[in-house]
């Protein structure tokens, strides 16, 4: 059954000892690895063989790890189930029937199988936190800068981190010291004061903390999702936490903003594939233009030519105030309304999703659906915001997901909260 | 193209922006399916201006020489490569 979580399996050892040294990772397929092949999920890329390590992956064979593979993932990131990958689905470990999630189901499915210890993922708008509820493990998207995203391959620059993947948000922060800090080869990343590491948050104080949750956030949520959700606020109140509603209105908007501005970048981003450094080439001849338009029509699955194409079309003249301007609107609104949450509330709490895992086949048909699921996640990134997926109990024998957002940088409140769970 | 459905003539023609070709199927698809998501982002039209004071700093670093990738590495990838250049279709 673990045959379809990895796309490649290849054993890398790293530094014969550091903090990971008994430790085994699997990496997101779009995360650089030299001479080890990093397909994204793509036909496009599926002989690609990266010539450097992505800073992530230079720092996990110094800490002595040992990469066991490159996970499953949706095509370039590009989806909530798994199941755009070129290379075929990768079922629910611990959900048989269901998607792990996505984009980073490979990597949920790895260690929730047991098949690593540890797990790297991307997240643009949930894609480690996704398959973190599906699979019943914990993830942790850092704050935008905390983690060098050099070889990474982009799908949406201004939005995406890597993140760690683990059973248990201890062990997912002990991850996040290991891969965080400032890169000089990624300029967006940030040296952020901190006064001790990440895996110290993870200590499950959390007497007199105080934990807003924005009502937008649990409206519309599937009865069973709710019903473990707040199960696990009594658990959090039983340990001395104050729960407050507290309303978000902007995050109506996310889910369109979102997409917008995620198509728009993919757009552009996405345009290097033509085949001629890189990638699927199709070895056709004649005219640039016609060519490349060719290699990228074999090279690109479904759901990667429908965010590039409206993405093109977002940003195209006439339509970019409409579409891509009032999505940046949207986006400093959102930003504007965490802030003023966290006035008042140490950290935020929500459904990691507001559905328990899709039946696997469900969802590839219907793009907007499939979209809406993105929901609760998606607000995160568009704010900047460092957010952690604990796993929360489970509905009909399918896991929940409970997420906890922070203020910027303050990746330990989300931890501290989150590990009261673990 | 949200007042009117998106056609299949606005795919087609954001696919030629784009340079992604279509068979005739994709085209009628994603003609489909562009309406239905055209229409949902359409809800962006009601959100308001907020004024940002964006936190916002340069990054700069010294200029200074350093090793980069070795030439041959970089082209391994290529299909096409000619005197260590990279080689692509013609641009006529």
């Amino acid at each position: 059954m673990s045959d379809d979580i990895f796309i490649t399996r290849e054993t890398v050892e790293g530094a014969d000892d550091g903090p990971l040294a008994d430790t085994t990772v699997a990496v997101k397929d779009n995360i650089s690895t030299e001479g080890v092949r990093t397909t994204c999920g793509s036909e496009m890329l599926a002989d690609y063989v990266p010539p450097y390590d992505a800073t992530v992956v230079s720092r996990l064979k110094e800490a002595g790890a040992t990469i066991v593979g490159k996970t499953n993932m949706d095509e370039f990131g590009m989806g909530t189930t798994t199941e755009t990958s070129a290379f075929g689905a990768t079922e629910n470990p611990v959900a048989p029937g269901h998607v792990p999630g996505g984009s980073s189901g490979g990597s949920a499915a790895a260690v929730a199988a047991g098949e690593a210890d540890v797990a790297l993922g991307s997240d643009t708008g949930g894609s480690i936190r996704c398959p973190a509820a599906f699979c019943g493990v914990a993830g942790i998207k850092p704050t935008y800068g905390v983690v060098s995203r050099y070889g990474l391959v982009a799908y949406a620059n201004s939005l995406e981190q890597i993140g760690p993947l683990a059973p248990t948000v201890e062990e997912a922060a002990a991850l996040l010291d290991v891969i965080a800090g400032p890169d000089p080869k990624d300029a967006t990343t940030r040296d952020p004061e901190r006064s001790a590491p990440y895996v110290d948050a993870a200590d499950g104080d959390v007497d007199g903390m105080t934990v807003g949750v924005p009502t937008e956030l649990v409206d519309g949520a599937d009865e069973g999702v709710l019903e473990t959700f707040e199960d696990a606020l009594d658990d959090l109140r039983a340990q001395g936490v104050e729960v407050v509603d507290v309303s978000l209105e902007s995050v109506e908007y996310a889910v369109q903003a979102y997409y917008v501005i995620a198509m728009s970048e993919a757009s552009s981003n996405l345009a290097r594939f033509d085949g001629v450094r890189y990638g699927n080439s199709g070895g056709y001849d004649g005219n640039w233009n016609e060519v490349f338009g060719e290699a990228r029509e074999e090279g690109f699955g479904a759901e990667v030519k429908r965010r590039v194409l409206l993405g093109t079309y977002a940003l195209s003249a006439g339509y970019h105030d409409k579409y891509y301007k009032q999505a940046q609107n949207a986006r400093a609104w959102v930003k504007q309304d965490f802030d003023e949450a966290f006035a008042d509330v140490d950290v935020l709490a929500s459904p990691t999703m507001p559905v328990p895992p899709m039946a696997l086949g469900e969802s590839l048909s219907d793009p907007l659906t499939m979209y809406l699921a993105d929901a609760n996640t998606v607000p995160v990134n568009l704010a900047d915001l460092p957010a952690v997926s604990v796993p929360a109990g489970e509905t009909d024998g399918l896991p929940v997901g409970m997420q906890f957002v922070a203020p910027a940088f303050d990746e330990a409140t989300a931890i501290r909260a989150a590990s009261a769970l673990d | 193209m949200s007042d009117d459905a998106a056609t299949a003539e606005d795919v087609r023609h954001v696919a030629d922006l784009a340079r992604v070709d279509l068979d005739d199927d994709e085209v009628d698809d994603f003609a489909e399916q562009f309406a239905d998501i055209l229409e949902y982002f359409d809800a962006l039209d009601d959100v308001p201006t907020v004024d940002t004071d964006a936190d916002l700093v340069n990054v700069m670093r010294p200029d200074e020489e350093h090793d980069c990738l070795d030439r041959e590495d970089a082209l391994g990838n290529a299909e096409g490569t000619e005197d260590g250049y990279f080689k692509g279709p013609n641009v006529s």
